[in-house]
């Protein structure tokens, strides 16, 4: 039986039971008539034979979907001969992907075909069988639950408010992902990454001056040294990071500045959506136009200026990576400096100071918490912008203050390591984990820093 | 009157003689301000005009017309009729053989090799297809427009420098002649360029198209709303309507707000390690992707969705409270079929980010060369920002096209969500 009629079937029978539920109640007051003597409406009865009917079944369903295959993949590598159960973790997890794709159907793998035809069957049969049996449980549930609940409708039964609960509780739940998600992130990130602190140490990735993540195949091979140290990719992070800060900063501010000191309500009902366009474009559309358009350019102005621009340089990088965050910046300063009392312009003026002086010496400061959380902001973003930087940054990790050389980033090694082939024992996989805790935590504390902030600020006033 | 301090007269002096260097600060803060803003609309501008240069020409592709023979001695030796024998057929035989009536004079391996390459390697596949879905035309002769080479369709729309030494080049010199004679004859033609949105990736640019990338996207789409916009207002009901102020609730605010500005590359290692590596997922699906970008997006929709049950005065909660309705049917009854337009906006305008993104879904191995237009949710599958940036490696100048193309198109689903969130927002708002 396939999930989705299963899920089908658990539908009808809950809106059966709802249907059945209704009618009890009626029938328990004793006909129409009598329906005020029931403590809710009849269609909360209904609602409630048809939760009892179908959430043990769903709940049921949902074990199933997240842990049954891992449960049939234990029979069946525990029925696999041997020689293949006792070989290393990386090489089982290959046979067992061997004996999906076989059961799928897809393909042959000719080395051992014959115990992987075995355990493919066997993974087949077992599949079907807990599908019935799952299928019999769901509905055998969803018949004793409503059976249940359908004997115990009496009219002083709080039929709404056990609703309502449950209700509530699915709204509680609901409002828990946001959190399950902030801690789904640090532990998987950090297993990983203290699985890779357990090889390198900590000190080693935190202050080497070499990255070069390739480990060496054999152990007589030269060049690949596999050693960890991060700086490289943390100077080049900054590097990018502040050039894109320098050019969207200064921009930013200024346009939030003209927006809506300087220009007419209609200059700004053009302007304003149209610089918005900036923010809504796709990062992986911003790389590729530094690379295409960006990269190119700079490399023609470097050689008229006798230059050598690289053809990846961080300068391109940044300079992309400054424009998409601009709309970014002026949309955060446009909030906080429209936040600021019209009362303290005029005071302003009444002194007889001019706009530009009135914007320099009593709005900018009085802006100026909201405007450093939104530029605290900016930088998280920066740091963790990935597609610019993996398409117009380079590869190669220099440690180098020269914004006309390649660097690379934390976001492009994470990306690299991670793309095509990984086994999840190397070192060189473990240690995107390592880059993604770092990268996590540092813009998880520029974001608290600066969300308080600009909330301390808008406080101010409120 | 003894003045102490400098006169009132003295005083406008000073003020007076210091004016015009204020002014001319003021002009030229107001030209700082003005010229920022301009430079911003000149970035968008050059992106836009930078993308849609590059990137028209592929919406058409050049084709070449040929007389097709559907030899019966190379497609169906010995008539059987039988599918498997179709499709095993050399049906590049017969495109060749096209090719070499039309030029008589062209003799020689190398020649000929040169002559056959004018026509793209999918042109047998499309004949094959067509011979499958009628078997009838075995043996009969059809004129037939087939698509032409990538380096000739360069050739064609005037990217290829003729003038540069053969050497430089990927055309020959007697491969353009070639192309010149059928042009003439009105063989060679741009047409629209249908297939690019209908067929799969491939490694020859002619071939490839963002059918497969649309309908990748179209699935995590579908499975992204689908989670995120219960779970986004279920949470945003519960933290506006029902939650007490406390810690806990005090934690998940924060929580939410931590979310929307952690980098996206963070929920893709997120994404493999929980939903790849723990629960056996499939790879490159879609559904993970999915659920990738709905745990990313969930923020935004719980955020708007917030901001639209507050928009909703407290007086209607408070007159179905009034006539005996429970804090559960006021929420269900009226808030929320009031809310729905700015929560369904929120919810537009999350789906277009996540249409967008694509660093996440490189960490789900999205990012594989996939030919088939995936079927199901769980076949494996690309994505069109994805796409984009696969192609954006490639090094031949037809995908520089074709990456640019894909942009437009991309760009062009972004315009309609954002236009359709801005439509409803306007058409439903309502000032209370």
């Amino acid at each position: 039986m396939r999930l989705s009629t299963l899920l089908l079937i658990l539908t009808v029978m809950a809106i059966a039971a709802f249907m059945l539920g209704r009618r009890r109640s009626i029938q328990v007051a004793g006909g129409y008539g009598a329906i005020r003597t029931l403590h809710s409406l009849p269609k909360y009865y209904g609602y409630y034979v048809a939760i009892w009917c179908g959430v043990p079944g769903l709940l049921l369903f949902g074990l199933w979907l997240s842990f049954g295959d891992a449960l049939i993949m234990g029979r069946v590598v525990a029925s696999l001969p041997e020689q293949l159960r006792d070989l290393p973790d990386a090489q089982l997890s290959l046979v067992v992907n061997d004996i999906k794709n076989m059961a799928a159907g897809q393909f042959m793998n000719p080395q051992r075909g014959a115990e992987i035809a075995v355990a493919a069957d066997l993974y087949n049969s077992l599949r079907v069988s807990a599908r019935w049996i799952l299928s019999g449980l769901i509905v055998a549930l969803g018949l004793a639950g409503s059976g249940l609940a359908w004997t115990r409708l009496r009219p002083e039964l709080r039929a709404r408010n056990r609703v309502e609960g449950i209700v509530k509780l699915g709204l509680i739940l609901a409002s828990t992902v946001a959190i399950l998600t902030t801690i789904g992130i640090l532990l998987s990130v950090l297993f990983e990454a203290i699985r890779f602190f357990q090889k390198i140490p900590m000190t080693d990735f935190l202050f080497g001056l070499t990255w070069s993540p390739q480990t060496a195949l054999r152990a007589d091979q030269v060049g690949s040294s596999g050693s960890f140290g991060a700086i490289p990719l943390f100077t080049g992070t900054l590097l990018i990071s502040a050039i894109a800060m320098l050019v969207a900063m200064p921009l930013g501010l200024m346009t939030a500045i003209f927006l809506s000191e300087y220009a007419t309500p209609r200059v700004r009902a053009w302007v304003k959506p149209a610089l918005e366009i900036l923010a809504g474009v796709p990062t992986v559309v911003y790389g590729y136009f530094a690379a295409l358009t960006v990269g190119p350019l700079l490399g023609d102005l470097g050689a008229l200026l006798g230059l050598d621009v690289a053809s990846e340089s961080a300068l391109g990088a940044g300079l992309v990576m400054g424009i998409m965050i601009i709309p970014f910046v002026s949309s955060l300063s446009d909030d906080v400096i429209n936040a600021v009392p019209q009362a303290m312009r005029d005071g302003s003026y009444g002194l007889g100071a001019t706009q530009s002086e009135t914007i320099k010496h009593v709005v900018l400061p009085a802006a100026l918490p909201g405007i450093v959380g939104g530029a605290l902001l900016a930088v998280s973003r920066a740091i963790g912008e990935t597609m610019i930087v993996v398409m117009a940054a380079g590869l190669a990790a220099n440690l180098t203050a020269n914004p006309l050389e390649a660097v690379t980033t934390v976001t492009v090694q994470i990306v690299t390591l991670l793309v095509g082939d990984q086994e999840f024992d190397s070192a060189k996989t473990l240690a995107a984990f390592a880059l993604g805790l770092v990268l996590f935590i540092v813009t998880l504390l520029l974001n608290v820093v600066a969300l308080r902030v600009v909330r301390k600020y808008r406080e101010q006033y409120e | 009157m003894a003045a102490t301090g400098p006169s009132s007269t003295e005083t406008l002096e000073r003020v007076r003689a210091g004016l015009a260097a204020r002014y001319r600060r003021e002009r030229r803060f107001r030209l700082f301000g003005a010229a920022s803003a301009i430079l911003g609309l000149l970035f968008v501008l050059m992106l836009f005009v930078s993308i849609f240069s590059n990137g028209y020409s592929a919406f058409w592709q050049t084709q070449v017309k040929l007389d097709i023979y559907f030899d019966p001695e190379v497609i169906d030796p010995g008539a059987t009729g039988e599918p498997q024998v179709i499709g095993k057929a050399n049906f590049d035989k017969v495109v060749r053989g096209a090719l070499y009536d039309l030029f008589p004079d062209v003799s020689g391996r190398q020649e000929r090799r040169d002559l056959k390459r004018l026509v793209s390697a999918g042109a047998g596949f499309e004949l094959r297809e067509q011979v499958l879905a009628d078997p009838a035309l075995v043996g009969q002769t059809r004129t037939l427009w087939l698509p032409a080479d990538d380096e000739v369709d360069m050739l064609v729309k005037g990217y290829i420098d003729r003038d540069l030494p053969e050497a430089s080049r990927r055309l020959k010199d007697r491969q353009i002649a070639w192309i010149d004679a059928l042009a003439e004859k009105g063989l060679v033609e741009r047409q629209f360029n249908a297939a690019f949105f209908t067929t799969g990736d491939s490694r020859e640019p002619e071939l490839a198209g963002i059918g497969g990338a649309i309908k990748g996207s179209f699935f995590m789409l579908v499975v992204t709303l689908i989670l995120s916009f219960p779970l986004g207002v279920a949470a945003a009901v519960y933290l506006e309507e029902f939650a007490p102020k406390n810690r806990w609730v005090d934690l998940i605010e924060v929580n939410i707000n931590n979310l929307a500005a952690v980098p996206s590359i963070v929920f893709g290692l997120l994404g493999l390690a929980v939903f790849i590596n723990f629960f056996g997922l499939p790879r490159s699906a879609p559904v993970v992707g999915g659920l990738v970008l709905t745990l990313m997006t969930l923020p935004t929709v719980i955020i708007a969705s917030r901001a639209a049950i507050k928009s909703v005065p407290p007086s209607v909660r408070e007159a179905a409270l009034g006539v005996g309705a429970s804090a559960m049917q006021t929420v269900f009854h009226h808030v929320i079929p009031l809310a729905m337009p700015g929560m369904l906006t929120g919810a537009i305008i999350g789906m277009a980010r996540a249409l967008g993104e694509s660093a996440p879904l490189l960490m789900i191995g999205m990012i594989a060369f996939i030919v088939e237009v995936p079927e199901t949710p769980l076949d494996p599958a690309t994505a069109l920002p994805v796409q984009i940036y696969l192609w954006a490696d490639s090094p031949e100048r037809a995908f520089v096209e074709r990456t640019s193309a894909a942009i437009i198109v991309l760009l062009a689903f972004l315009l309609v969500m954002n236009g359709l969130a801005i439509w409803m927002r306007k058409k439903f708002e309502r000032r209370w």
